[in-house]
């Protein structure tokens, strides 16, 4: 068998694993594998602005596709760029193969240029990584990389090669590959467990579906069979912020999100229920606000692929390490089979009815300036019909986003939700839109997280990508700022977004279009006008500059102590409080 | 307000790995990276093919802790199986030290005799100084190191436990 480089055993291995997308940039100790993807114009290479804008999107294109996102990085400075969309893949599972190049294995470790030790760094935010110090080694490398990625919790790998590795031969079979062996993850539930699971769903009085980002991760059908279980259990649905479009928003079981940011009646009914069955998510602090006090008298369930997650946080009653689609595809299956009926519901629903009448997500209403909300919910109003895409940055803007803009099904609604990394929107953006080129893309973004990757417009406009930016413009750090109001006395120190540049301008000098908008009147024209333009938009909606995102359980308190709006808030908290994130 | 302990229990834990590069760092580094303890940690390959490690690792922790640290180990993939010996039943533990203890005339012979009754064995020795190894548990270890100190101790190396389950089956 003829011999070939490294670097072009790589392509092709990557072609075997039917990868037609890289994010990357290039650099002195990847030029042996740029010059191979030269020679291979199958892979069509998207070239970023910075690093940290591949990694972001390459989780975009992966979460809106289904398929891994790859990523091409250099040694030293690429990599370490590139480390915060891993560790935001990791926390989020998100899977994705991040390449990256490394000075010859005979200068590793003698303080080289561009030399880091990108494994060490990697290693605690990547499900696995590799240097590769043989050509030879390679294609089961990358074949085990892409199977691990994917596999079980989806997660990023980092596959470390040295140059001298990447211009160095071998032979190559592209069939010879036994992809991965030693990684089996969990798969079907075990059958009495998942029994045991139906019957207490069955007999369950106040039962409630608290679902996560593992629906989505285990493909369109676990979004299908849990509208499924929900229709037979009569039970309303929650979803984490990672889960949102897993369950479709227009059904009436929907609670919406729970949480920090959830609405009341979520919160009130995971606080209530006598059965919780937690799909596909992970009891994060975001959700359980003060665990002593968190669902204090239900029987929780918890199917999960990843066993570590499991009784980490929340101790449940009943583990099950599964697939979620599958295991809730093995629940219908009993339940039918048993042919079994939910109990009457009607007062827990009528309780649930309560609750929605609170109306948690009401907000002030204004003739004379933008509601944050309002924009939201215009914007929602005005895209539903082309079930949009949607990114967003980190902060108020996304919260308002997740309460405000509604989703039917999955891969919709991608955010940065473990990590919370500013900056993730744009990028992702981008890697959604290369995966769903005939698909409206927007990043809901605030002025402050937007200038964390801004560069990433000149990407853009080279692959000629009409994402939209809309931003929430309130010239502030707004959860920042809110968090100083609630717990510091409202001072505000460095939150305030200052010598902001003039976004239409921004938007002009880089060949995009720019709107910008500060009256309710007129903001749906604007909006429209938005949609209209055949490229990329950057819209600088210029919205109530204090406006505070409610609901909110603030640091340290239990689902049933919500601020809602119209309470009091500025004030200070015990240092117990503080001291939480 | 301050920092809060949290009540820890020892716990024994064995794990067979891939004999690969990096495979201790990313144990090592994950119970760093998520506050868990290591009391000890020994590592040596075990199988012909030189391809599978036996770590031993003695931690502390509350013992919904342990669980998430067996759990975490799990997850990581050239981890193939975690064995927790001190939940899973009868099991034995074994360290070696070299303990070197200096001294003349009483305090001298006074160790030979201690070190007789312990079962340590001279491995090196001058006029003024020996080298006892000595195995066992931890428990019976630390005893005569306290019992050295007093008769000039110059310095320990341990190695840190190794465990099996007791009976015929593998743990």
């Amino acid at each position: 068998m003829a011999e070939k480089s490294g670097a072009d055993i790589l392509i092709e291995a990557l072609l075997a694993q039917g990868v037609d997308t890289v994010f990357g940039y290039p650099g002195g100790a990847v030029l042996p594998i740029y010059d191979a993807l030269f020679q291979h114009p199958k892979i069509l290479h998207v070239l970023v602005r910075h690093e940290a804008g591949a990694a972001h999107a390459a989780e975009g294109y992966a979460r809106s596709t289904g398929k891994p996102g790859v990523v091409l990085v250099t040694s030293g400075p690429g990599a370490t760029n590139a480390v915060t969309g891993i560790a935001d893949a990791f926390m989020d599972s998100i899977p994705m193969v991040c390449i990256t190049g490394q000075v010859a294995t005979n200068l590793i470790g003698s303080d080289a240029f561009q030399e880091a030790d990108t494994i060490g760094i990697t290693r605690h935010c990547t499900k696995h990584n590799y240097l590769v110090k043989d050509p030879a080694e390679l294609g089961a490398v990358v074949a085990e990389a892409f199977h691990i990625a994917t596999q079980g919790r989806p997660g990023p790998v980092v596959i470390d090669i040295p140059k001298n590795v990447q211009v160095a031969t071998a032979e190559f079979d592209r069939h010879g590959n036994n992809a991965a062996k030693r990684y089996v993850p969990a798969g079907d539930a075990d059958f009495a467990a998942i029994t045991q699971a139906v019957e207490l769903l069955a007999k369950a009085k106040a039962p409630i579906l608290y679902t996560g980002g593992g629906i989505i991760n285990s493909g369109p059908d676990a979004s299908a069979a849990l509208r499924e279980l929900a229709a037979l259990a009569g039970a309303p649905v929650t979803s984490t912020l990672m889960g949102l479009g897993s369950f479709p928003a227009s059904d009436p079981a929907w609670l919406g999100m729970l949480g920090m940011h959830g609405t009341y009646e979520a919160n009130m009914a995971m606080n209530q229920c006598d059965v919780m069955l937690c799909l596909g998510a992970r009891f994060d602090d975001r959700v359980t606000g003060r665990l002593d006090a968190f669902s204090p008298n239900s029987i929780k369930v918890h199917i999960d692929i990843d066993r570590s997650s499991i009784n980490k946080t929340v101790r449940v009653d009943l583990p099950i390490v599964a697939d979620v689609g599958k295991a809730i595809r093995q629940m219908i299956t009993i339940w039918n089979s048993r042919k079994l009926q939910a109990q009457k519901l009607d007062e827990w629903w009528a309780r649930i009815k309560g609750w929605r009448s609170v109306g948690s997500l009401n907000y002030p209403a204004s003739q004379s300036e933008i509601m944050p909300q309002y924009a939201i919910e215009r914007l929602f109003q005005l895209t539903k019909n082309k079930a949009p895409v949607i990114t967003t940055e980190v902060g108020q803007h996304q919260m308002w986003a997740a309460q405000h803009f509604h989703f039917d099904a999955p891969n919709k609604w991608l955010t940065s939700g473990g990590l919370g990394t500013m900056g993730y929107g744009l990028p992702a953006a981008i890697g959604a839109q290369m995966g769903n080129p005939d698909a409206l893309v927007i990043d809901i973004a605030g002025e402050a997280s937007i200038q964390m990757n801004i560069q990433e417009m000149g990407t853009a406009s080279q692959y000629r990508l009409p994402v939209k930016v809309f931003i929430l413009n309130n010239e502030w750090m707004g959860m920042v700022r809110q968090w100083q109001q609630l717990t510091y006395e409202s001072r505000y120190s460095n939150s305030y977004s200052d010598s902001l540049p003039d976004f239409v301008a921004l938007a002009e000098a880089y060949g995009w279009k720019g709107i910008r908008c500060d009256d309710p009147a007129k903001l749906d024209d604007a909006i429209a006008e938005m949609l209209a333009y055949d490229g990329p938009v950057m819209f600088d909606c210029r919205v109530s500059k204090e406006a505070n995102c409610f609901p909110m359980i603030p640091s340290g308190a239990a689902h049933t102590e919500m601020i809602l709006h119209s309470d009091e808030v500025s004030g200070t908290m015990d240092d117990e409080a503080k001291a939480l994130v | 307000m301050h920092i809060k302990e949290e009540f820890a229990e020892r716990h024994v834990l064995t794990l067979t790995v891939d004999n690969e590069a990096g495979t201790l760092a990313r144990i090592a580094g994950m119970f760093t990276a998520r506050g868990y303890n290591i009391d000890s940690l020994t590592v040596a390959d075990i199988s012909e093919d030189h391809a599978i490690s036996r770590i031993t690792i003695v931690t502390k922790g509350p013992p919904e802790v342990i669980d998430q640290i067996i759990a975490q180990c799990e997850r990581l993939v050239p981890v193939h199986k975690v064995t927790d010996l001190t939940d899973a039943g009868p099991h034995v533990e074994r360290e070696l030290a070299l303990v070197k203890v200096s001294g003349a005339g009483d305090k001298r012979v006074e160790a030979m005799r201690l070190a007789d009754i312990y079962r340590a064995r001279v491995i090196d020795a001058t006029v003024s100084s020996f080298i006892f190894e000595i195995t066992g548990g931890p428990d019976k270890i630390d005893t005569f190191v306290a019992l050295m100190r007093e008769l000039g101790l110059v310095e320990v190396g341990r190695t840190g436990i190794v465990g099996l389950m007791r009976g015929s089956e593998a743990s």
